[in-house]
C-alpha cells in the first residue's frame, strides 16, 4: 500500500475499532440524504449528515419567472405543507408591490395554514411512527391526514399542492356549508388525537426509548440556531406566530406549547400538542372571520416590483420559515432565498448523535423535524 | 394467426405426445419397475389384515375399492405420512400460511385499513399464493465478495432447523413425528441452532448491516433462551418428565398455567424474542440496519427464510399450548362416527354401497387435534397482537430486560414449584396420579 496517491489526495486513517456506516441515499431510515456515521460498537463516534440529493434548484428558478408563475414551484419543496411555504412568499410580495389583503382573505389563509401544518405534521408523525418500528402510528395519522386533504380540496380543488394562497389573498372563497363541515372535521379529530395518546405517547417502549436520549439544552438550542417544534421543546419560549403576528394571528386565542426537557420525547410531543392548538385556531378563526367579503385585492397584470428588498417570515411545520426577495424593477424578483427550518434543525444532528447507541439514530433524527426535500430547496 | 405460437401443427403436436409416452413407457418398464422392485426387496412391507402387502397384493386391492381403505389407513400410520403430512411438515405450513392470512387481516382490521383484497376475490385468500409465485420467480442475487455455500445453504438450515423443531411438538395422542423421552431437551437443543445460522449466514453475506443484524439476533437470543430454559424448568420440576406426550398427559384435569403462571409469562415474553417480533425486532429492525441478517437475502432465499420463521411461530405457539394449556386435552366436542354406516353400509337410491374400514380416524384423534389447533391459533393470535400497539425496543433494554428480569421472574416460579411439591400438593408425574 506504498501506491503513489495523486497530490491533494490522503488516506483517511481509520481506528481498527470504528466501522463507518453510509446510511442512505438508499436506505429505509435515511429520507433523501446520507449520514456517515462511525461507530464503536453500538455508540456512535460522529455523524456527518449529507444533504443536497434532492437540491432542485428553487431559488434559481423563482428568477426566471414573474410573481405569479412562482406560486406553483415555490410550494414544492414541502408539499404537504403547501399552504405554510407560500405563506411568507405572499406576505413579501404583498409588501413588495404594496396590495392590501382583504380581512376575509386573512382568515381563510390562516385556516388553510393551520389545516397544512395538522397534515404535515400527521405525515411527519406517521413517520416518526414507522421510524420506531410501531406500524399503527403509521397507519392512523396516513389516514387521518385526509380529513384534512378533504377540506383542503373542497377549499382549494387540489388534494395536497394546492397552490392556495396568492399574493393579494386567496384564489377563491370557502364553498358554501364549509364551516360546519370544518368544525365537524376538526371535532372528530381532536376525538382521534386523544386515542394516539393512548396507543403511542403514553407507550411504556416508547417513552423509554425516547426520553433522556439526544438532550438539546437550552442554551445549545439558542446557540445552534434551532428553530421551530425543537426549539420549543428545549424550553424556548418562542413562537413567530406570538411573536411577529402575521395576517390575524393576533387576534386568535392559542398558546405556545413549550417544553423543558429537550429530549427526542419532547421533541416528538410538541408539535403532537401543537396539534391540538392548531384545532383552537381553527375554531377561533371560524367563528371570528367576516362573513362574507371580498377575498382576494385583484393585481395589475404582469405587475412589477420597485427597487428594494423585503424579508417576511412565518411559523411553518418545521419552524421559522422566512423567503428573503430582492426585485429591480423587473417583473421577475432579483433574488429569491428561501430560509428553511429544516436545514437548522439538522446541523444540531450531529452534536446530539455523538455518543448514542445506533438505536437512538432514527428517533433522534426525525424527531428534529428535518423534511429532506426543503432542507435542499 | 396465433402470436403465441406461430410454428404450431396439430400433427407434429399429437406425433411428440406419442413420442413422449412412448419413451415413457419403455424407461419406465425396463429401468423404473425393476429400481422399485430392487427397493421393495429391501423394505419391510407392511401388514394388513394378517396378509403381507405386496406389490401384488396391493394392486389387487386397488381395483377393489372397498379394499383401499386399509391400504389407506396404513399409510397414514408410516412414518413417511407422519413427517410429510399430518403432524410433520405439511399440517404445520398449512397453519403457518393460514397465520400469515390471519396476521395481515388482523393487522389491518387494528390500523383501519382492509389488508390484502382483491387477489382470489374473497377477501384476498389468495394473496399469499400471489406472494409466493413472485418470490419463486424472482432472481436470487448472491453478493460477489459473499462466502457462497454457507450463503446458500443459510435458508436451507432454517427451515430444516425450523421443520426439526415442528416434528416434536405432540398434535394429538399418538400422533407426534419424533417423541424422544427426553423431548425437552431435544426443544433446547434445536432452538439453539438458530442463532449459529444467524450469524453464519449474516457473517458470509459480507455486508456491515448484516454483520450488525446477525451479532444482535445472537445477543438477543442467547439472552432469552436462559430464562426460556429456567421458565420450563418448573414445568419439569412438578411433572418429573421430559417426554412432551407425558407432559401433556399429566395435565388432563389441570393445565400447568394454573400452577405456573409466571412461567407461562415468562416463556410467553421469550418466544416472542424468539421468534424476532415486534417489539423485540431488533435483528432485524428496518430503520435502523436495513433489514439485519435478511438484508441480502432476495427471491425464493427471503421466502424459504420466511417459511422457517412461520413454522418457528406455529412450533412456539404448539409447545406454549403443549406445556401450558393442555395440548390435545379437552371436552370431547366432536360427534362419534355414525355406527350403522360400518354395519349397514350406505345407501344411495338402489345401491347399498359397504365400506369396510371406516373411519379412519377415530373420535379421539379426530377431538384431540381440534382442541390443539383452537388453543394454538389462540396464542398464535396473542403472539401476533403486540406488533400492532408496540415499537421497537432499544438494545440495552432488551438485554436488560433478558438478563435481569426474565431469569428472576423464572427463579421465582421454580421456587414455587419446589414448594408445591414439597408441600405435598403435587406429586411427580402430575396433579393426579
Amino acid at each position: 500500500m506504498t501506491a503513489q496517491l495523486p497530490p491533494g489526495i490522503q488516506l483517511e486513517k481509520v481506528d481498527d475499532r470504528i466501522m463507518t456506516l453510509n446510511v442512505g441515499p438508499q436506505h429505509p431510515g435515511s429520507g433523501h440524504m446520507r449520514l456517515i456515521i462511525k461507530i464503536d460498537g453500538d455508540y456512535i463516534v460522529s455523524c456527518d449528515p449529507d444533504p443536497g440529493y434532492v437540491h432542485r434548484g428553487e431559488e434559481k428558478m423563482a428568477e426566471y419567472r414573474n410573481y405569479i408563475q412562482n406560486i406553483p414551484h415555490l410550494e414544492r419543496p414541502v408539499i404537504h405543507d403547501s399552504s405554510n411555504i407560500l405563506h411568507p412568499y405572499c406576505l413579501a410580495v404583498e409588501e413588495l408591490l404594496g396590495i392590501e389583503v382583504p380581512e376575509r382573505a386573512k382568515y381563510i389563509r390562516v385556516i388553510a395554514s393551520e389545516l397544512n401544518r395538522c397534515i404535515y405534521t400527521l405525515y411527519w408523525l406517521a413517520i416518526y411512527g414507522i421510524f420506531l418500528g410501531h406500524s399503527t402510528m403509521f397507519m392512523w395519522p396516513a389516514g387521518d391526514r385526509e380529513l384534512f386533504i378533504d377540506l383542503l380540496e373542497a377549499m382549494s380543488g387540489a388534494r395536497v399542492t394546492h397552490a392556495y394562497l396568492v399574493p393579494g389573498g386567496v384564489r377563491n372563497d370557502l364553498p358554501a356549508n364549509f364551516e360546519e363541515r370544518c368544525l365537524r372535521q376538526v371535532d372528530y379529530f381532536e376525538k382521534r388525537l386523544k386515542e394516539y395518546q393512548a396507543v403511542f405517547y403514553k407507550n411504556p417502549i416508547l417513552i423509554s426509548r425516547t426520553e433522556g436520549t439526544g438532550i438539546l439544552s437550552r442554551t445549545d438550542a439558542i446557540r445552534l440556531g434551532t428553530t421551530g417544534s425543537v426549539l420549543r421543546a428545549s424550553g424556548v419560549d418562542f413562537d413567530i406566530r406570538k411573536k411577529e403576528p402575521y395576517d390575524v394571528y393576533e387576534n386568535l386565542d392559542f398558546e405556545t406549547v413549550v417544553m423543558k426537557e429537550g429530549d427526542s420525547y419532547a421533541r416528538s410531543y410538541v408539535p403532537y400538542l401543537e396539534m391540538f392548538e392548531s384545532c383552537r385556531i381553527i375554531r377561533d378563526a371560524i367563528r371570528k372571520m367576516p362573513k362574507s367579503g371580498s377575498v382576494r385585492t385583484k393585481l395589475k397584470p404582469n405587475p412589477k416590483g420597485g427597487n428594494e428588498e423585503v424579508y417576511k417570515r412565518v411559523e411553518s411545520g418545521r419552524g421559522a420559515l422566512g423567503y428573503y426577495i430582492v426585485s429591480n424593477n423587473r417583473p421577475e424578483p432579483y433574488r429569491v432565498k428561501i430560509s428553511v427550518g429544516s436545514f437548522r434543525n439538522l446541523i444540531c444532528m450531529p452534536y446530539l448523535l455523538k455518543g448514542e447507541l445506533l438505536g437512538n439514530m432514527p428517533s433522534v433524527y426525525w424527531s428534529l423535524n428535518y423534511w429532506p426535500v426543503e432542507a435542499d430547496r | 394467426m396465433s402470436t403465441i405460437a406461430p410454428q404450431f401443427r396439430l400433427s407434429r403436436f399429437i406425433a411428440s405426445l406419442f413420442d413422449i409416452i412412448f419413451w415413457v413407457l419403455l424407461i419406465f418398464s425396463l429401468v423404473g419397475l425393476p429400481i422399485v422392485f430392487i427397493i421393495l426387496f429391501y423394505i419391510k412391507m407392511p401388514i394388513v389384515n394378517g396378509q403381507m402387502l405386496t406389490p401384488y397384493l396391493a394392486m389387487t386391492w386397488m381395483a377393489d375399492p372397498s379394499r383401499t381403505l386399509p391400504i389407506i389407513k396404513t399409510l397414514l400410520h408410516t412414518t413417511f405420512f407422519h413427517v410429510i403430512a399430518f403432524p410433520g411438515f405439511g399440517f404445520a405450513a398449512l397453519l403457518a400460511a393460514a397465520t400469515i392470512f390471519v396476521e395481515r387481516k388482523f393487522l389491518a382490521k387494528i390500523q383501519l385499513r382492509v389488508g390484502p383484497l382483491y387477489c382470489g376475490k374473497i377477501e384476498g385468500i389468495l394473496q399469499l399464493m400471489g406472494d409466493g409465485l413472485k418470490l419463486i420467480s424472482k432472481e436470487i442475487i448472491i453478493p460477489a465478495k459473499a462466502d457462497k455455500p454457507i450463503f446458500w445453504v443459510g435458508p436451507l438450515l432454517f427451515v430444516g432447523t425450523a421443520g426439526a423443531f415442528v416434528s416434536l411438538i405432540p398434535v394429538a395422542r399418538g400422533w407426534v413425528v419424533a417423541n424422544p423421552s427426553v423431548g425437552l431437551l431435544a426443544v433446547f437443543a434445536t432452538i439453539g441452532f438458530f442463532p449459529i445460522i444467524s450469524v453464519l449466514t449474516a457473517w458470509a453475506a459480507n455486508n456491515k448491516w448484516t454483520f450488525i443484524g446477525g451479532l444482535r439476533a445472537l445477543h438477543q437470543m442467547i439472552a432469552f433462551e436462559i430464562p426460556l430454559i429456567l421458565s420450563l424448568l418448573s414445568i419439569v420440576i412438578l411433572t418429573g418428565t421430559l417426554n412432551l406426550s407425558q407432559i401433556v398427559e399429566s395435565q388432563q384435569h389441570y393445565w400447568w398455567i394454573v400452577f405456573a403462571p409466571i412461567s407461562a409469562i415468562v416463556f410467553f415474553i421469550c418466544i416472542i424474542a424468539e421468534l424476532e417480533r415486534i417489539p423485540f425486532d431488533l435483528p432485524e429492525a428496518e430503520s435502523e440496519i436495513v433489514a439485519g441478517w435478511l438484508t441480502e437475502f432476495s427471491g425464493m432465499m427471503y421466502g424459504l427464510i420466511q417459511l422457517g420463521t412461520y413454522l418457528k411461530l406455529y412450533a412456539f405457539a404448539g409447545l406454549f399450548t403443549v406445556l401450558f394449556l393442555g395440548g390435545w386435552n379437552g371436552p370431547m366436542v366432536w360427534p362419534p362416527f355414525p355406527a350403522d354406516i360400518v354395519t349397514h353400509g350406505i345407501t344411495i337410491g338402489p345401491i347399498t354401497a359397504k365400506i369396510p374400514g371406516l373411519p379412519l380416524f377415530d373420535q379421539d384423534m379426530l377431538n384431540g387435534t381440534l382442541w390443539f389447533v383452537i388453543k394454538t391459533v389462540g396464542v398464535i393470535l396473542l403472539i401476533l397482537l403486540p406488533r400492532g400497539v408496540f415499537p421497537r425496543i432499544r438494545i440495552d433494554m432488551l438485554l436488560h430486560t433478558g438478563w435481569y428480569k426474565l431469569i428472576g421472574l423464572a427463579f421465582i416460579n421454580i421456587f414455587i414449584a419446589l414448594g408445591l411439591l414439597y408441600a405435598g400438593v403435587l406429586g411427580p408425574g402430575g396433579l393426579i396420579q
